[in-house]
C-alpha cells in the first residue's frame, strides 16, 4: 500500500474536522442557492406581478389627471383614497403570489428530482438529507417572504416617485400625498405581516412537502384529496365540520390573532392601513394555534427528510 | 486497506430477494467488475454501498455503514448511478459552482482543464447537450472529487463506442492511481476486460464467482477443438460448449494449456464468453459456485 505516513493522514483529517460547522451552513448556502437556479419563478413571479401591478397604476393615475377639472370637488378626496389603497393592493397580490408560488414550489420541491433521476446526483454528494429538506422547506418560509418583501418595497418607492411626478406635472399638492400615505409605517406591517403568515402556513408548506416526497404521481391530489376526504367524512358522519374549519382557520386564522381591527374605543380600522398600534404580536405569539402548527409542521419535515433516505427515483 | 467490507448482504423488496448473502471485500487499489444478467442484484448491491438502499447484514465502506452515514461517507467516495441523472436545468458553470460549494475535495481547476479538452461551453445547460457530452461532464465533475472509492453503474449505457473508449481511458490514465479504488458494473463487458484487476460474477443476488484477473487467465483457457479431437477434448469435462461456423469451442476450468494445445488451438477467453458460460447453463454456474 502506497498511503502517506500516519502523521499526514491524521493532520489531513484534523483539517478536515475543524470546519465542520462552517462546511454545515456552507453546504445549506450552495442547496438554497440550487434551487433558485432551479425554480427562478420564485423570484420571476413576484416581479412579474409587480411590473403588472406598476403598469395598472400608471394607468389609474393617468385617468386620475386627466379628471383633474374635479380638483376640488369631493370626489377627489375619494380619488385619492382610491389611489393610496392601491398601495395595498399592490401588497395584497404579492403576498398571494407568494403563497401560490410557495405552495407549487413544495409540492414539487421532492417531487421533481425523484421525476427526473437528479435525486441520483444530488445524493452522490456529501449533503445530508436533512440539510436537503431544510433547504427546500426555507424557500416558502424565509426565501419567498424576503423576496415578496423587498420586491413590494421597491414597487412602492417606484409607485411613489410615479405619483410624486404625475402630481408635480399635473400641478396638485405633492405634500397632501405624502400625508397620507404613511410609506414606512405600511412597509413595517407588511413585514410583521409576512412574518406571521410564514409561521402559521409552516405546517401548511410542511404537508406539501412531506406529500412531494411521498407521492409517486399526482402531488396536487395527494396532497388536497386526503384533506377534502376527511372533512366530508366528517360531515356525514358525525354532522360536524371541525376538521373544514380547522382547515380553514389555519389558511386565514393567524389575521385575527396577529392584527386587532377594531381600535381600543370600538371603531373599526380600514384593513388597508392597520396603523403599528393595531398589531398584537403578544396575542398572536401566545396563540396555541401557532405553536402546535410549528411542532406539526416540524414532524411533517423530519417525516420528509426520513423519507427521502428511503426514496429512490420514479 | 479494506475499502469495502460485507458479510451476509441481504436485501429482499417483498417476495423477491434481489441480493441473498454476499459476503464481499475489496482492498484499496483495486479495479472489480460486477457482472451479471439484468435483474441478478447489481446494482442493489451498489445502492447499498452508496447507502442508497437498505440491507441486512453487515456492511462497512471505508469503515462507515452507508446507510446511516451516507452524507459523510460521499466525502470519500464518488459515483455515477446512470449518464442522465445530471439535473437537465442546470447550466455546466452551475454544475462547477455547486459542487465546488458542497464537496471539499472537488478540484474547480481540475474539472475546467478536463472540460477544456471538450468542446462543452460553460454556459450550456445540460439538457442541451448531447448524451455523450453530459457522460464527459459528469466525469470532469466526478475525476476532480479527490474520492478513495469510485463507483460506476453502468457509466456508459447509451453511449456510442467512442465515447465509451474515451470514457474508460480517461478513468485510467487520468484518474487511476493505486490508491483509490473503483467498483463498476456494465453490460459492455469485453471493454472493461483490459481495465479490470478484478472479476466478480453475481447472479440470482449470490456471488456465483470472485477472482483476480491474473487469476481468471490462468484458470480458463477457450479451445478450438480440431474436429477429430472433439470426443477426448469432450472427456476433460469442458464447462460449456457451441459452436461457431461449424466448429467446436469448448472452455475449460483449470486444464492445462499444454494439454488442450494438442488438441486444437488455445486461447484465453473473454469475460464475455466466460459470463455467457456460466450464466447460460446453470449446471456451469453449479460448478462454478462450488469452487
Amino acid at each position: 500500500m502506497t498511503t502517506p505516513p500516519n502523521a499526514v493522514a491524521g493532520s489531513v483529517d484534523s483539517q478536515r474536522i475543524a470546519p465542520a460547522a462552517l462546511s454545515a451552513t456552507r453546504t445549506l448556502y450552495w442547496s438554497i442557492r440550487r434551487e433558485l437556479w432551479e425554480n427562478r419563478s420564485i423570484y420571476i413571479a413576484p416581479l412579474a406581478v409587480a411590473a403588472v401591478a406598476l403598469l395598472g397604476f400608471l394607468i389609474g393615475l393617468m385617468g386620475v389627471s386627466h379628471s383633474k377639472h374635479a380638483q376640488g370637488s369631493p370626489d377627489a378626496a375619494h380619488q385619492q383614497g382610491m389611489i393610496a389603497t392601491s398601495y395595498a393592493h399592490a401588497a395584497w397580490v404579492l403576498i398571494l403570489t407568494g403563497f401560490i408560488v410557495g405552495v407549487f414550489y413544495s409540492l414539487d420541491a421532492l417531487y421533481g428530482e425523484r421525476r427526473d433521476r437528479s435525486i441520483l446526483f444530488w445524493k452522490s454528494l456529501p449533503v445530508s438529507d436533512r440539510t436537503t429538506v431544510i433547504a427546500k422547506a426555507s424557500i416558502p418560509l424565509v426565501v419567498l417572504p424576503a423576496v415578496v418583501f423587498g420586491v413590494t418595497v421597491i414597487l412602492h418607492l417606484l409607485m411613489v416617485v410615479l405619483n410624486t411626478g404625475v402630481r408635480l406635472v399635473s400641478g396638485r399638492s405633492v405634500a397632501t400625498m405624502w400625508n397620507q400615505l404613511p410609506l414606512f409605517q405600511m412597509e413595517l406591517v407588511l413585514l410583521y405581516g409576512l412574518t406571521v403568515m410564514a409561521l402559521w402556513h409552516a405546517p401548511l408548506y410542511a404537508w406539501l412537502l412531506l406529500v412531494s416526497g411521498w407521492a409517486r404521481r399526482a402531488t396536487f391530489l395527494w396532497a388536497v384529496v386526503p384533506l377534502l376526504a376527511i372533512s366530508i367524512f366528517e360531515r356525514i358522519a358525525f354532522r360536524t365540520s371541525h376538521f373544514a374549519s380547522l382547515l380553514q382557520d389555519r389558511l386565514y386564522g393567524f389575521a385575527m390573532e396577529a392584527f386587532s381591527f377594531r381600535t381600543p374605543e370600538g371603531t373599526p380600522i380600514d384593513p388597508h392601513f392597520i396603523p403599528l398600534a393595531q398589531l398584537t404580536p403578544g396575542k398572536f405569539l401566545s396563540t396555541p394555534g401557532l405553536w402546535i402548527g410549528l411542532v406539526v409542521a416540524a414532524a411533517f419535515l423530519a417525516a420528509a427528510v426520513r423519507l427521502r433516505r428511503y426514496r429512490e427515483p420514479i | 486497506m479494506t475499502v469495502i467490507e460485507a458479510r451476509n448482504l441481504r436485501r429482499a423488496f417483498g417476495a423477491t430477494v434481489a441480493v441473498d448473502g454476499v459476503d464481499l471485500r475489496v482492498e484499496q487499489g483495486h479495479i472489480l467488475g460486477l457482472i451479471g444478467p439484468n435483474g441478478a442484484g447489481k446494482t442493489t448491491v451498489l445502492n447499498a454501498i452508496l447507502g442508497l438502499t437498505q440491507y441486512q447484514g453487515e456492511l462497512r465502506v471505508l469503515g462507515r455503514d452507508p446507510w446511516a452515514e451516507r452524507d459523510q461517507l460521499m466525502l470519500e467516495v464518488a459515483f455515477v448511478a446512470d449518464v442522465a441523472v445530471l439535473p437537465r436545468w442546470m447550466r455546466v458553470s452551475q454544475a462547477l459552482d455547486y459542487v465546488a460549494g458542497v464537496h471539499p475535495q472537488f478540484d474547480r481547476g481540475k474539472a475546467e482543464g478536463f472540460l477544456a479538452k471538450t468542446t462543452i461551453q460553460r454556459t450550456s445547460k445540460v439538457r442541451e447537450l448531447s448524451k455523450g457530452m453530459v457522460a464527459q461532464l459528469h466525469l470532469a465533475l466526478l475525476m476532480a472529487i479527490d474520492a478513495k472509492l469510485l463507483v460506476l453503474d453502468e457509466p456508459t449505457l447509451g453511449l456510442d463506442i467512442l465515447y465509451r473508449k474515451q470514457f474508460y481511458d480517461s478513468l485510467l490514465n487520468d484518474y487511476f492511481d493505486r490508491s483509490r479504488t473503483i467498483l463498476v458494473t456494465t453490460h459492455q463487458v469485453e471493454e472493461i476486460q483490459d481495465v479490470l484487476t478484478d472479476l466478480m460474477f453475481i447472479n440470482h443476488g449470490r456471488i456465483v464467482l470472485r477472482c483476480s484477473m491474473e487469476e481468471f487467465e490462468s484458470r480458463y483457457l477457450e479451445l478450438m477443438v480440431l474436429p477429430e479431437h472433439l470426443a477426448a477434448a469432450r472427456a476433460l469435462k469442458p464447462i460449456h460448449e457451441r459452436q461457431v461456423l461449424g466448429r467446436s469451442i469448448l472452455l475449460f476450468d483449470r486444464v492445462g494449456r499444454q494439454q488442450l494445445a494438442a488438441l486444437g488451438d488455445v486461447r484465453t477467453p473473454s469475460i464475455a464468453d466466460l459470463f455467457v458460460a456460466m450464466m447460460g447453463n446453470p449446471g456451469g454456474a453449479a460448478q462454478g459456485a462450488a469452487q
